[in-house]
């Protein structure tokens, strides 16, 4: 058996933790070399690239791709969005820059149709959502059993840049409310948009409105971190300069012998990187270029974490059991997902028994179609045949009628001729009987007398007599 | 070695995938750069870790190589005078020490006892335990609700080997262990007391070692599958050639030529450690310290780590095995000591789906 000693434990990074950890503080006596080891980190991060993911909410016009497409100078996308939308929606595009050797991921979230509904209560919901719904994303994959964590595209958002309309009285109620439902769960830098139309004193004014407003309802805004002491002095300057006022423009304008990015109007020039005419500069540089690393760390080790235990503490996970004794996650995993499997199981017998109830259903049905049918085949093919049969006996009727009528014929021929034969006079009796109406047949007489008598005359008569005979139907 | 040399990251493909993104041009500089200061700042605030794990007989010279790599002394020579022990024992020492402003806290574990005794079957499964411990205790760490902003990182992230300088081959031991060993941690085999060959005996073995390891489908570190793109399989393929490095540890400093160096004294002459003619220390330390400590250690958490969380995560004993099922009882150490033996790779095991 094997016995396991551990002379230290190391945990926790304070000093104080160190010293009464007993970990011990050792001076090395040459040169080892580790120090290259941030430029290790450095290296391997310049070879996965960055990613960085900005939120800009704000009114339809008030200049947000402008912004951005001067902060990152580039010209990103050229349509513009339009007023009539019926409720947000949020629109994201990423790009790929490259700067020296460092590769930025950079994914743009832009808000369509903010502010411009009529009925704003549901302004802020789908704003919300997003982010909640990239959380949720992170965190399913984080939760999977065979995941990639390192090879997944983060798309939390970092930061939102909330655009405060420059009014120069205070804060709109809409934004009010929006930022107070986002300050949970996003980093939020207000900026006043379009500063150009407001002037330097009320500009203080309107600054000095803004924070004490958001201060007393309790919004927390992003503020840039002052426990480095190499940007702690800037950052907190910057931080009693928020919100900044900043305008934004891709034009060049001739001033003097340079070329600046300004705005040209009929009583002057504003320059966008002139840091008397607005802030523009200094958004630049405590976004990107000195607290970008800040940013995304706060996104993921704070709102990150606060969603994700939010969540799972929402599905019944604690760290603590009933009886204070720690509850391994897995346990708990484990009881809610037999119970998630045996509800699905029962749901799927409920599923198949009404599955099975309808099928026997329809063909109930469909028997009772098919012996009515047959029935009603039966009974036509019933009528069928009595009629059949009742022709039939008609035809046998007509039929013996037939006969008999013929044998009356032949009986009163016989007779006929016989009596003829006797009388010797024909043609009255031709006549009377070429009167009677509806006698189909004509007698044939051939008067041998007469024949012999006068042989014209007498063809004549039979070829008379029998063409009557035929003619008549 | 560049110490600037870029360390590879271990992954198949590093760059995150998304859908496809067009590149922008920008039209002037904007201070992207700025990041890698920033977060340069934010490493030397933090300070680094490393732990290190050392394995072999007793009498190679481990607690000596320690020494010598960080360059701190310990008041008392260990081993002397001191039997070894009856079994296997694991030594955990931390250490603090700071260059240049870069802290660097360093945990070495010591394995006195290993294959000392006659029968030496499992001697390998408390290092397991050891290793697997501490994967779990991240774990731990890592699925609490309320969890801390830096979970403290107790895993081993390199474990270095040392052969005797039988002057052979592997021996069934060393096969043994590194087999087990290679597919839950970075093992880098060094032989040990490399004075004791020459240059040409050195070579011999060096290449039965490395046909050895072929055989017997060893991977050692540096991994070639994990190798990025075609520069650092250049740089890795010289590493790997000169895998185990042939080493010797000194501590005591000794005056050659007017200069001050650490070396070994015998009648016959002074053995310079970090003279490269001599022995490969400074390849070692180049390895361990300056190019590849990042590198060791997101292997270690990329991979290693990885895969221990997806066995952990799809082990049960008690319910029928289906995906993504999880042990209702913690593990206890004897039963992940052993892991199955399967391939080190990344993601493509062939299990059915993930949901969560």
């Amino acid at each position: 058996m094997a016995t396991k000693t551990t002379c230290m434990s190391s945990q926790g990074s304070d000093d104080e933790q160190r010293k009464r950890e007993n970990i011990r503080s050792l001076t090395m006596s040459g040169h080892v070399g580790f120090e290259s080891l941030p430029d290790q980190l450095v290296n391997r991060s310049i070879q996965q690239g960055f990613c960085f993911n900005i939120l800009c909410v704000g009114e339809t016009g008030i200049g947000k791709s402008t912004l951005i497409d001067t902060l990152f100078n580039t010209n990103f996308e050229d349509y513009e969005s339009s007023h009539f939308c019926p409720n947000v929606k949020l629109k994201a595009q990423t790009y790929e820059l490259q700067e020296s050797n460092v590769r930025l991921k950079l994914t743009i979230v832009n808000t369509v149709g903010f502010g411009d509904q009529i009925n704003k209560e549901e302004s802020y919901q789908p704003i919300v959502d997003y982010i909640d719904a990239q959380f949720e994303a992170y965190l399913q994959e984080e939760l999977k059993i065979k995941r990639s964590l390192f090879t997944y595209h983060d798309s939390r958002i970092h930061v939102c840049l909330y655009f405060i309309s420059p009014t120069g009285h205070s804060l709109k109620t809409l934004d009010l409310l929006t930022m107070k439902n986002l300050d949970s769960k996003v980093n939020i830098i207000p900026v006043i948009a379009k500063a150009d139309t407001v002037s330097k004193t009320e500009l203080q004014e309107f600054k000095i409105k803004l924070m004490s407003e958001l201060v007393s309802n309790g919004v927390q805004i992003y503020q840039f971190p002052t426990d480095d002491d190499t940007i702690a002095k800037d950052n907190a300057a910057m931080n009693g300069l928020l919100p900044f006022a900043v305008v934004g423009s891709m034009d060049e304008v001739k001033v003097g012998n340079k070329v600046v990015k300004a705005r040209q109007y009929p009583w002057g020039v504003v320059q966008v990187e002139n840091e008397n005419h607005c802030d523009f500069v200094k958004l630049r540089e405590m976004l990107i270029c000195t607290n970008m690393e800040d940013l995304r760390e706060q996104t993921h080790a704070r709102h990150y974490e606060l969603y994700r235990r939010c969540k799972l503490e929402e599905m019944g996970f604690t760290d603590v059991g009933p009886e204070n004794k720690p509850v391994s996650l897995q346990e708990t995993y484990e009881a809610k997902r037999h119970e998630f499997h045996g509800e699905r199981q029962r749901k799927e017998e409920e599923m198949k028994q009404m599955f099975v109830q309808r099928v026997k259903e329809k063909e109930a049905i469909l028997k009772e179609t098919e012996r009515e049918l047959q029935a009603k085949f039966e009974h036509l093919k019933r009528l069928h045949q009595e009629e059949r049969m009742k022709l039939e006996e008609k035809r046998k009727l007509l039929e013996e009628e037939i006969i008999a009528f013929s044998k009356k014929k032949a009986t009163s021929e016989i007779f006929h001729s016989q009596s003829f034969l006797a009388t010797g006079s024909n043609l009255r009796k031709d006549k009377d009987r070429k009167k009677e109406p509806g006698c189909g047949f004509e007698l044939l007489c051939v008067d041998v007398r007469t024949c012999e008598n006068s042989g014209g005359r007498k063809d004549a008569e039979k070829g008379r007599e029998g063409h009557s005979a035929r003619g008549r139907p | 070695m560049d110490p600037l040399r870029r360390s590879p990251s271990p992954c198949l493909s590093s760059r995150p995938s998304s859908p496809s993104t067009p590149p922008c041009e920008m039209l002037g500089p904007v201070g992207i750069e700025a990041v890698l200061d920033q977060l340069k700042i934010k490493a030397m605030k933090m300070g680094f870790e490393f732990n290190i794990m050392v394995v072999g007989q007793s009498g190679l010279g481990k607690s000596t190589m320690v020494n010598t790599l960080f360059k701190v002394w310990k008041s008392n020579p260990p081993g002397l005078g001191v039997p070894p022990p009856q079994t296997l024992q694991l030594h955990s020492v931390t250490h603090v020490i700071e260059e240049k402003g870069v802290k660097l806290k360093l945990t070495v574990t010591d394995t006195p006892g290993f294959g000392d005794q006659i029968n030496n079957d499992n001697c390998w499964d408390p290092i397991l335990g050891y290793i697997n411990e501490q994967y779990e205790q991240y774990l731990q760490e890592e699925l609490l609700i309320t969890r801390q902003r830096h979970i403290p990182d107790t895993r081993v992230h390199c474990c270095v080997y040392f052969v005797p300088p039988t002057g052979h081959c592997l021996r069934p031991l060393d096969i043994e262990f590194l087999q087990r060993l290679c597919q839950t941690v970075n093992v880098v085999p060094v032989i040990a007391r490399a004075d004791s060959l020459t240059m040409e005996e050195r070579e011999a073995f060096r290449r039965r070692i490395q046909q050895n390891l072929r055989t017997h489908c060893i991977n050692v570190y540096p991994q070639m599958c994990f190798d990025e793109d075609i520069n650092d399989r250049i740089l890795n393929s010289k590493l790997r050639d000169r895998i185990p490095f042939a080493v010797v540890g000194a501590d005591q400093e000794h005056l050659v030529n007017g200069k001050c160096v650490l070396g070994r004294k015998t009648n016959w002459g002074i053995i310079e450690v970090e003279n490269m003619a001599h022995c490969e220390f400074p390849l070692l330390r180049d390895l361990l310290i300056r190019s590849h400590l990042q590198d060791l250690k997101d292997i270690t958490h990329n991979v290693h780590y990885e895969n221990y969380r997806v066995i952990r995560l799809n082990e049960s004993h008690l319910l029928p095995r289906g995906p993504g099922w999880v042990n209702l009882a913690p593990a206890s150490p004897g039963q992940l000591t052993t892991p199955r033996p399967f391939k080190v790779c990344r993601g493509a095991h062939d299990d059915s789906d993930d949901e969560f």
